[in-house]
């Protein structure tokens, strides 16, 4: 078999064409996708709503006996806290909230695994989970008051049901998400049960179950304002219904700018959580 | 063409009358197939023909299908993807020993032997589409199985990727020694790289032959374009 030299193949020759005309410069094409964050931008929409508030009660566009000013809630403020009454409703109400927020989340994803997994688990915990959605927590007071009285415990349950729902439901969604393809990869890396479930099953299910986190947070605060404006004798629930008793509306402002300062930095924290957990993946905010 | 003979002893393969059938439909007619250790085999067939299912039936995840017949495979097995299949979140080095304990070592030896030493920590997301399918060889390669499952590993890549990548493959099954199944529809990929190829039409084995060309298997060689006529024949597809 002869080898071919390569100066056997032969440089194209033809004439180089004439230069293109130079075109006018025109705009990069339009991004689809958000783009970069603004600077602040999260904080941006709460700080619009305070403004306004301001301005409205200093130009007396708003009633000071429906809705007190600014000034006057920051007054009640001081007095609470000169007074110790805010850390002391705080602190306990932040304890039953933060320990049921734990015990929910655990039962919650347990539940959730073990109803993504398996058809008989999904068959028997499914509904009920379902049933627990539909009922509002105000409903379901009474009974538990029936059944576990009214102490602390009775508090911390109420917290807990109400937490399961959106991260059972989230994480379960997610988790039957995960793409089929890595369930495949898993058999045929022979993966026992246990490593699957933890490098498989529990990081697909994540960005599913930091979405059911963000609303736990909140709800949990929200289902220990219901229960302890109904039966508590401490806490931030009590303090707006005793307010409400004697008409304070400054402390039930008070109270209502606490829950807010807390859900928007319960919301921010799971975020951050989120950014700093899912950094290997590039979706649409990137 | 020489027609393939095997060994009875030191087989990794063996299937006796294996058929699969879909939603009613045959997949797979009655096949016989020996492997023997080591051995690179090449199934090549069109589209539709079943070398899929042949290849899924092997590596026992066809779940959804029904069959019979008698199938042998060995616990140590590998299977390369047409797509990577990395996990997205676990890192280069974690992705190719998922499974394994106390393989970083071996870990970090295969992925310099496919060429990506200091990618260890890498995302896969940050990889190129022939990075991450060398990830998915050194991963099924670390396990040093006996038998290693390809599904036409390189449909996904460009043609300049797919020949380097053919190079990687022989210098790694050389090295390693596994038996090979290389489900391709690349008739120049199966004659370059396999010891014996086959060809499957509609659900049966219409040929099955050793490619006797020394190495290095030129395209240029005569032989080749003698076989890839041959196999391009058998696979229905008219050649000028």
């Amino acid at each position: 078999m002869t080898l071919i030299a390569t100066d056997d193949f032969k440089p194209t020759t033809a004439a180089a064409p004439a230069a293109l005309p130079a075109r006018a410069r025109r705009g990069g094409r339009v991004r689809l996708g958000p783009g970069p964050a603004i600077p602040f931008g999260m904080q941006l929409g709460s700080l619009l709503l305070v403004a306004s508030w301001v301005i409205g009660s200093g130009l007396g566009l708003i009633d000071p006996r429906i809705f007190s000013a600014p000034w006057t809630v920051a007054d009640a403020f001081r007095q609470l806290i000169a007074d110790g009454r805010l850390q002391e409703h705080f602190g306990v109400s932040a304890w039953r909230a933060v320990s049921g927020l734990v015990i929910g989340v655990a039962i919650g994803t347990v539940l959730a695994v073990i109803a993504g997994l398996s058809r008989l688990g999904e068959a028997l915990i499914d509904g009920p989970i379902q049933i627990k959605r539909a009922v509002p927590t105000l409903a379901l007071i009474p009974l538990l008051m029936l059944w576990f009285g009214i102490g602390e415990q009775m508090k911390i349950i109420t917290i807990v049901l109400a937490v399961i729902v959106p991260i059972y439901i989230h994480t379960h969604n997610a988790l039957r998400g995960i793409d089929n393809r890595y369930v495949e990869l898993s058999e045929t890396l022979n993966l026992p049960r246990w490593t699957f479930i933890r490098q498989v099953v529990l990081p697909g299910a994540l960005p599913g179950f930091l979405l059911g986190l963000r609303f736990a947070v909140t709800l949990c605060w929200v289902s220990l304002v219901v229960v302890e404006q109904v039966n508590a004798t401490s806490g931030l629930g009590y303090m707006i219904n005793l307010a409400r008793t004697y008409g304070q509306t400054e402390i039930i402002i008070a109270g209502i700018v606490v829950y807010a300062v807390l859900g928007l930095v319960s919301d921010a924290a799971v975020r951050f959580v989120e950014r700093r957990a899912l950094t290997w993946r590039r979706t649409l905010s990137q | 063409m020489a027609p393939h003979t095997v060994a009875i002893d030191d087989l990794v393969v063996q299937t006796q009358n294996l058929h699969r059938s879909f939603d009613g439909r045959t997949i797979l007619d009655g096949l016989n197939l020996r492997i023997a250790r080591g051995e690179f085999v090449a199934l090549l067939g069109r589209s539709g023909s079943g070398k899929s299912t042949f290849l899924k039936a092997l590596a026992e995840l066809d779940h959804e299908v029904t069959g019979s017949g008698r199938l042998d495979v060995p616990e140590n097995r590998s299977v390369v993807f047409q797509d990577a299949r990395l996990l997205p979140w676990l890192r280069v080095l974690e992705n190719v020993t998922l499974g394994l304990t106390g393989a970083d070592d071996a870990g970090r030896r295969m992925l310099r032997e496919v060429g990506l030493t200091g990618r260890e920590r890498s995302w896969p997301v940050e990889l190129s589409g022939g990075e991450q399918q060398r990830v998915a060889l050194a991963r099924s390669l670390v396990r040093e199985p006996e038998l290693l499952l390809a599904d036409e590993p390189f449909g996904a890549l460009d043609a300049l990727t797919r020949i380097r990548m053919h190079a990687l493959l022989k210098e790694l099954c050389a090295r390693h020694r596994p038996a090979v199944l290389l489900v391709t529809h690349d008739v120049d990929e199966a004659i370059s790289l396999a010891d014996r190829v086959l060809v499957l039409e509609q659900g049966t084995f219409v040929e099955d032959l050793s490619v006797d060309l020394p190495a290095p298997r030129q395209p240029d060689n005569p032989r080749f374009g003698q076989l890839r006529r041959h196999l391009l024949t058998k696979l229905g597809v008219a050649t000028h």
